[in-house]
C-alpha cells in the first residue's frame, strides 16, 4: 500500500544547523498494516510522516501509495489518498467553522471543489449517526464551532474526518500527545475502533513504548532517519517495554533518548 | 448643526459606495486572514478604467463591469506574488499598490485627475449614482430610485446575497478553510494557494467596482483616491463588528454590518469636519482610531483577563 525507497531530507543545507533529518528510509506497508513508530528525539518520525504527507519534497528516493508514485505530488494533491491527524489538536480542524462544515470539508477530500452547495440536508444526517462513534455527544452539536471542543474533542473529530473519505494511509502523528491521560486512552480506543471497522493501513508515531506495543501488528524504530527495528507477528505480541530499550541499545549503540518515552 | 444634516444622506451614500469596498477588505482581512494593501491601488483602478471607458462611450454596465475584472486582475497580480513568488502577503500588496499608481496614471492618460462631463445633461441621466441626484431627490426633480442610498443600497444587497451564496458552496467553504487553517485545509485536499488567489481576485474586484461608483458619485477618477482605503475599510470592518457582533451573527449579517460600518464611518467623518476639523487631519484621525480599536482586543486579552478559578470548571 505504501512504498518508500530510499529517501533522503536534509534541513537547512550548507549552514550550520544543517539537519540530515532522512537518511535512506526505507519502508512496505502491505494493506491493512497498522504500524506504530517509535524513537527518540529527532530520529525522523515526524519528517517521515510529513514527506509522505508532501508537506515538503524529500531530495532523493521515491514515494509510492497504492503503486502511484506520489513523491512529486503536492500536499493538497496527495490529500486525496492520505489521511492525517497531527499532534497539535489546532491543526486538523478550522476553529472558526462549524462541527458540520468540517466534517462536510473532509467529506469532499480528493473530489474537485465545485459551486455546489457546501454541505446538503442528507449529510447532515449521516454526520449524526457518524459523530456518536466518538461517544462525545458532538452528535448533539452539529453546529457549535469547534474552536469551542477541547482538544481531546478536536483530535477525536479529526481521526473522524480523516477516515470520512476512506483513506488508501492513515498518518497518525502522536496525536495524542498534547491529550491528558485520560482523554489520550479514549482517542487511542476510537483510533483502534475506526481503523479496525475500516481496516485501514496505518503508520502510528507514538512517544508511549507500552501504547506502541498494545496497538498495531507491526512496530517499527527510528533512529537518525532509517528504521532499525522492524518487529512484527508473533514477536510482537510477546514483546515488553524492557526488551525492546534493549533492542534500541543493541541497534543503535546508544541509550534510548527520549525523556517523555522513559517516563510514561 | 444644520449643515450636518444637510451632509447626512450624501454622508450616507458616500459610506455606502465605500461600504463595497469595506466588503471587499472583510473578504481578506477576516476569512483569508490577509492583510491586503492592494486595495489602496485597486480602488482607484476601478474608477480609472471606469471614467476612461464611460467617457469614450462605452455603455455603463459593461464600463463598471470591466472596471471590477481590472480590480480582479490586480488581485491576481498580488496572489501570484504571494503564491508562485513566496513574497508576504502584506508586502506582495504594497508591491501591487506601488505599480498601480503608475498604471492608474497611464489608464488616466498621464493625467492625475480626469472627470467625466456631467454638465451634460445626458451624460449626467446615464449615470447609476451621482453627488446630484441627492439635490435633485430631495428638489423632487429625480424619481426618489435614483437616490444613491437606494441605488447603493441595492448594489450591496444584491452583492451580499451573492457573496452568501458563494461562501455556502463547495469552493466558497474551501476558501473559509483555507483561511481558518491552512495546514487542515491541504490535509483536506484544498489547494490553499488557489483559494488565496481566488480570494484576492474576489476582493479586489469589489473594491474595484466601489472605486468606479465612487467616480461616477463625485463625477471624477483621481490618482490619490485609494490611498489610505485599506484603513477606512478595516475601520468598517472593525465598527461593524463592534456594534453588531452580539446580534449579527449569520454570514450574511455579517457583511451587512460592515456596510453599515462604512456608512456609520462617513457620518462621523462628516460630523467631525462640521465640527470645524481641518480636512487634512481626517488621514490622521482615520489611523488613529483603527489603530485603537485594533488595539483593544490584545490589551483585553494581555492585562484586563479574568484569572481562572481554581477548581472552577
Amino acid at each position: 500500500m505504501l512504498e518508500i525507497s530510499h529517501i533522503y531530507k536534509t534541513f537547512n543545507p550548507g549552514t550550520v544547523n544543517e539537519k540530515r533529518a532522512l537518511n535512506d528510509l526505507c519502508l512496505t506497508l502491505s494493506e491493512g498494516d497498522f504500524v506504530t513508530v517509535i524513537g527518540g528525539n529527532g530520529a525522523g518520525k515526524s519528517t517521515m510522516l510529513n514527506a509522505v504527507a508532501g508537506v515538503f519534497p524529500v531530495d532523493e528516493g521515491k514515494i509510492l501509495i497504492d503503486g502511484v508514485d506520489v513523491t512529486r505530488l503536492s500536499e493538497h494533491r496527495r490529500a486525496a489518498y492520505i489521511g492525517r491527524v497531527f499532534q497539535d489538536p489546532m491543526l486538523g480542524t478550522a476553529g472558526s467553522m462549524q462541527i458540520e462544515e468540517n466534517l462536510a470539508l473532509a467529506a469532499r477530500r480528493g473530489k474537485s471543489r465545485t459551486l455546489r452547495s457546501g454541505i446538503t440536508q442528507k449529510e447532515r444526517e449521516e454526520y449524526r449517526e457518524l459523530l456518536k462513534i466518538l461517544d462525545l455527544g458532538l452528535e448533539e452539536r452539529l453546529t457549535s464551532k469547534v474552536g469551542l471542543l477541547s482538544g481531546g474533542q478536536r483530535q477525536a473529530l479529526t481521526l473522524l474526518m480523516a477516515s470520512l473519505v476512506r483513506p488508501k494511509l492513515l498518518l497518525l502523528d502522536e496525536h495524542t500527545a498534547a491529550l491528558d491521560p485520560k482523554t489520550a486512552a479514549k482517542v487511542l480506543d476510537t483510533t483502534e475502533k475506526i481503523v479496525r471497522r475500516d481496516g485501514l493501513t496505518t503508520l502510528m508515531i507514538t512517544h508511549n513504548m507500552r501504547d506502541a506495543i498494545a496497538h498495531g501488528n507491526r512496530l517499527i524504530m527510528m533512529h537518525d532517519g532509517h528504521i532499525i527495528l522492524d518487529i512484527a507477528g508473533e514477536e510482537k505480541k510477546k514483546l515488553t517495554v524492557e526488551e525492546l530499550l534493549e533492542k534500541f541499545s543493541r541497534a543503535s549503540g546508544s541509550e534510548f533518548a527520549n525523556d517523555r518515552a522513559l517516563l510514561s | 448643526m444644520q449643515d450636518f444634516i444637510n451632509a447626512l444622506p450624501g454622508a450616507a451614500s458616500q459610506g455606502l459606495i465605500w461600504g463595497i469596498m469595506a466588503i471587499g477588505v472583510y473578504l481578506t482581512y477576516k476569512i483569508l486572514d490577509i492583510a491586503d494593501l492592494t486595495v489602496d491601488g485597486s480602488f482607484c483602478t476601478g474608477a480609472a478604467v471606469f471614467v476612461m471607458l464611460f467617457s469614450a462611450g462605452w455603455n455603463i454596465w459593461l464600463a463598471t463591469l470591466l472596471a471590477a475584472a481590472a480590480g480582479i486582475l490586480a488581485g491576481l497580480v498580488t496572489g501570484l506574488l504571494h503564491t508562485l513568488c513566496g513574497i508576504p502577503a502584506i508586502l506582495a500588496g504594497i508591491l501591487t499598490q506601488l505599480g498601480l499608481w503608475s498604471v492608474n496614471l497611464a489608464v488616466m492618460a498621464m493625467k492625475a485627475n480626469v472627470s467625466i462631463n456631467v454638465i451634460d445633461a445626458k451624460t449626467l441621466d446615464k449615470l447609476m449614482v451621482s453627488l446630484r441626484f441627492v439635490q435633485d431627490v430631495a428638489k423632487g426633480s429625480r424619481p426618489f430610485w435614483r437616490h444613491p442610498i437606494f441605488v447603493v443600497g441595492i448594489f450591496t444587497l444584491v452583492l451580499i446575497a451573492l457573496l452568501y451564496w458563494f461562501f455556502g458552496t463547495e469552493l466558497g467553504c474551501a476558501l473559509r478553510a483555507t483561511g481558518s487553517n491552512g495546514s487542515m485545509a491541504r490535509a483536506q485536499g484544498i489547494n490553499t494557494n488557489f483559494g488565496k488567489v481566488l480570494g484576492l481576485m474576489l476582493s479586489n474586484g469589489l473594491v474595484a467596482l466601489s472605486g468606479a461608483l465612487l467616480a461616477q458619485y463625485q463625477s471624477y477618477a483621481d490618482i490619490n483616491m485609494g490611498r489610505g482605503a485599506i484603513v477606512i475599510g478595516l475601520a468598517s470592518v472593525i465598527i461593524g463588528e463592534v456594534l453588531f457582533s452580539r446580534i449579527f451573527r449569520n454570514f450574511g449579517l455579517k457583511l451587512f454590518a460592515v456596510s453599515i460600518g462604512a456608512v456609520i464611518y462617513y457620518i462621523v467623518i462628516q460630523a467631525v469636519l462640521s465640527m470645524g476639523l481641518n480636512s487634512n487631519y481626517l488621514k490622521l484621525l482615520s489611523a488613529a482610531v483603527v489603530a485603537l480599536f485594533l488595539s483593544v482586543p490584545y490589551w483585553k486579552n494581555r492585562y484586563f483577563a479574568k484569572p481562572v478559578k481554581k477548581g472552577a470548571n
